[in-house]
């Protein structure tokens, strides 16, 4: 057997108490293109990372060629032949682009020749950055690569926003890589393309590598999906599903929050969907799918490109997060960085959205401020010794934090956006059982989850969001495989 | 083996100066002010606690406007200025009477302050920028002002009521002054712990982007903040007018960083969401104090100067070694 071009072995890296990568062994032989695959969080982006110089592992080897190399930086990774291309092309807005391109050392040149091989040399490179198309952008990122030449392209899920007439030439270089007898490592969502382009794959999980196969053989997308999610597919399903079936649905009832055609990129098929009071409605996307705005939109932080939100049944179009809110509809966002006052106390944190009114800028009567967060602190059981500052609190108790004060403030419509991530086993039960309770109180809610476990667990409906459009929609007891399916942007059949 | 006792001590003492820095601060004003009046005697009399209070009573009141800004994350640069141009306004129209002077005075600051506040909160200019950029437009309208027959030109005669206000005691040592500046604290530390607009500065300075996810439309709150800024800094004005007894286009100017030190001192952080105006009393009087023990000693300007710059940095030094504070 050849040596292969690129061997990992037992790589590990762990940020504080987080463990990133446990233990990966990938192996990427000359002439291959190579699929990294795994759910979110599994380590793909680390493993990358690590493999371009961003980031030093912990432990395990890395070796090229067979030669073991401990790669310092960018510089040093891409002296050794390992170029990336990254989701987000890091490129100064304000720069035109040759000037990028001259800061990075890249001849001007030498990318408009590339990019000219790729029949795109309409790119005018004295183009100011922010004016370019972000698939361009890419596409540019794509040829700045090429010109290094190098051994082992990574692709890090470059064909998430590429139309697909882009994404043809992207595998077309992937094609011509092959020929060289040079490799590449290809990381997507898509499935389809995997299964078209690759001849290997290797799937992570927990920050280990539990499967490689050929993609492309009989039945690959099943084993695919099946190694991304493991064992724990079989899945817990309990408490919620119960009180589920008790509960009566009014269909009657208008919904509480219509989405119609929401443009959440212009050039989006756009996003519809409704969600009635005592509605918990789960949302599952891979990353990259417009889920991050799509929330940002509905809380009023930003404006969609187009479409309509109607709240009981009147059309919202909020300028502000205020806006939302006089509404009714409120955010507990994905980031408790976004959320949190880190140096204030929990009772200030719990009382911010008190205080966004001119009216309540007077004296505060102190004991009602007392009685509501003390009610939202019991409800949530945060656990109070260090009350002083929000930031010494664990992140399991930050994120009932953030929930509590929409619960001292009123809500009728509760947009959660992964609101398990990074939290403990025993207070995401927590967090479930709080979700029905609010719903059987008459909120209508929103979730994305990216654990899709949670589907089961605490929501009426699936909708799965992908490519800034919701593609299907599912019953909570579709397993997570369909679940996966559809979010991959494929037909599922056995609904 | 001691240490081992002495250990859970430590971390309890050190956490009480972090929860309290009052008490911390209050110490090393006691000391300090023990130490002045081995070398000054009279720091020990009654007259000599009244020309402390005095001294420090405009410092503060312009370090209450530097500890509103830094609460948001935000400095006002342009303080002084507005002290400045607030009190010769007054002095200027001192002929219309009090009302109308002091009146007009205000005014000055509200001006001052809706422009900084526009330009902080809607404009979303950096703060520094904008104070900094205003300060200057400020002395060059005052300069404008005075040149031939300029707007401020003619009578800068001092409000009696002023002379008053800074003479005059009201019980034993505590000189009207004091009274003023005790309304002015008290209305600030009420304000910024028990009212919605003191938690929603607190909120904007800690966490702008939770406070806009909040609701908060923190323009609005920067907009109250510089106003609040600027209406201090022409109060601190007008009276340092009757301290001094004159008025003059750059007559606060050597305020400008003793203001932000005292609320540095006072331990509110430069980039907001921590402190008060507690601390700030404590940081301006610790400030008039070390003022005070250099000018005890016998040796050029220049000398103390560099004595001042150094023992601001020690105690900013001790401070966070104490409390375990950073700037980031």
């Amino acid at each position: 057997m050849t040596q292969p071009l690129l061997q990992t072995t037992a790589v590990a890296k762990t940020f504080g108490p987080v463990v990133a990568l446990r233990a990966v062994d990938l192996s990427v032989a000359p002439g291959e293109v190579h699929a990294l695959l795994g759910a979110n969080g599994a380590g793909k982006s680390t493993l990358v990372k690590i493999l371009t110089g961003v980031l030093r592992n912990d432990s395990g080897t890395v070796a090229v060629n067979g030669e073991p190399v401990v790669l310092h930086s960018p510089t040093e990774a891409r002296a050794r032949g390992l170029a990336p291309v990254y989701q987000d092309p890091a490129l100064i807005r304000d720069l035109t682009v040759a000037q990028n391109l001259r800061l990075t050392g890249v001849d001007p040149g030498d990318v408009h020749r590339e990019l000219a091989a790729m029949d795109l040399d309409g790119l005018d490179l004295d183009e100011q950055v922010r004016d370019v198309p972000l698939p361009f952008l890419r596409m540019l990122d794509l040829a700045r690569a090429l010109v290094f030449d190098p051994q082992l392209l990574i692709l890090d899920e470059i064909t998430a926003a590429l139309p697909p007439d882009l994404s043809e030439r992207v595998f077309a270089i992937m094609t011509r890589w092959k020929q060289r007898d040079r490799s590449v490592l290809f990381i997507s969502h898509r499935l389809a393309e995997v299964r078209e382009h690759c001849d290997m794959c290797t799937v992570l999980r927990d920050g280990r590598n539990v499967a490689s196969f050929h993609p492309g053989q009989e039945g690959g997308e099943s084993q695919i999906v099946a190694a991304m999610l493991g064992e724990a597919s079989a899945g817990v399903r309990d408490v919620a599903r119960e009180r589920r079936a008790a509960r009566e649905r009014d269909e009657e009832e208008a919904p509480r929050l219509v989405v119609r055609d929401l443009l959440i990129n212009r050039q989006d098929a756009g996003v519809s969907f409704e969600v009635r009071a005592g509605e918990v409605l789960g949302l599952a996307a891979l990353e990259g799918q417009g889920q991050d705005r799509l929330f940002e939109i509905l809380s009023g932080n930003v404006r969609a490109a187009g479409g309509e939100i109607l709240v009981d049944g009147q059309p919202v179009a909020a300028r502000h997060p205020y806006d939302a809110i006089r509404r009714g509809v409120v955010l507990v966002p994905s980031n408790r960085l976004m959320a949190l006052l880190p140096q204030r106390p929990i009772r200030e944190n719990i009382a911010v959205p008190l205080f966004n009114r001119l009216r309540r800028w007077g004296p505060i009567n102190a004991g009602r401020e007392r009685r509501q967060v003390a009610e939202a602190v019991t409800r949530l059981s945060i656990d109070t010794r260090a009350a002083a500052q929000a930031r010494r609190l664990s992140g399991g108790n930050q994120q009932k934090l953030t929930i509590g004060r929409w619960l001292a403030a009123g809500f009728r419509t509760l947009l959660l956006f992964d609101p398990t991530r990074g939290i403990d086993v025993g207070t995401k039960h927590q967090i479930y059982d709080l979700i029905r309770e609010l719903a059987d109180g008459g909120a209508a809610i929103v979730m994305f989850t990216s654990e899709l476990r949670e589907i089961g667990l605490v929501c009426d409906r699936a909708a799965v969001l992908h490519n800034g459009a919701i593609v299907a929609e599912l019953p909570p007891t579709a397993s997570e495989t369909d679940l996966l399916t559809a979010a991959h942007g494929l037909e599922v059949t056995a609904v | 083996m001691s240490t081992a006792v002495a250990d859970p001590a430590i971390r309890d003492w050190r956490q009480l100066l972090v929860d309290r820095p009052a008490v911390a601060l209050t110490g090393v004003l006691l000391l300090l002010y023990v130490i002045t009046g081995l070398f000054a005697p009279g720091m020990f009399t009654p007259n000599g606690v009244r020309s402390t209070l005095l001294l420090a009573c405009p410092l503060a009141i312009l370090a209450a406007s530097q500890t509103l800004c830094m609460l948001t994350g935000g400095i006002d640069l342009s303080t002084v200025m507005t002290a400045n141009f607030a009190a010769y306004v007054a002095a200027n129209q001192s002929g219309q009477g009090p009302v109308v002077a002091l009146g007009l005075a205000l005014c000055v600051g509200l001006a001052v302050g809706l422009v900084n506040g526009i330009g902080v909160g809607v404009f979303k200019v950096n703060p520094l920028i904008m104070t900094l950029g205003m300060a200057s437009v400020l002395l060059g309208v005052v300069t404008v002002g005075l040149v031939g027959d300029g707007f401020l030109s003619g009578s800068t005669r001092l409000l009696p009521v002023l002379r008053t206000v800074a003479s005059g005691t009201l019980f034993g040592p505590v000189p009207n002054n004091v009274v003023v500046w005790a309304l002015v604290g008290a209305g600030l530390i009420f304000g910024l712990s028990r009212t919605g607009l003191g938690r929603a500065i607190y909120a904007v300075g800690d966490n702008p982007i939770a406070c806009r996810l909040a609701g908060v439309r923190i323009w609005q709150v920067l907009l109250a903040v510089y106003v609040l800024s600027a209406l201090l800094a022409s109060l601190g004005g007008l009276l340092f007018s009757g301290i001094s007894g004159s008025v003059g286009p750059d007559q606060t100017n050597a305020y400008l960083l003793p203001s932000v030190a005292a609320a540095v001192i006072g331990g509110t952080s430069i980039l907001g969401g921590v402190g008060g105006y507690t601390g700030t009393i404590l940081g301006a009087l610790i400030l008039t104090v070390l003022n005070r023990l250099l000018l005890t000693l016998d040796t050029t300007e220049a000398f103390r100067q560099i004595l001042y710059g150094l023992i601001v940095l020690a105690l900013a030094w001790v401070y966070v070694r104490l409390t375990g504070q950073r700037g980031s």
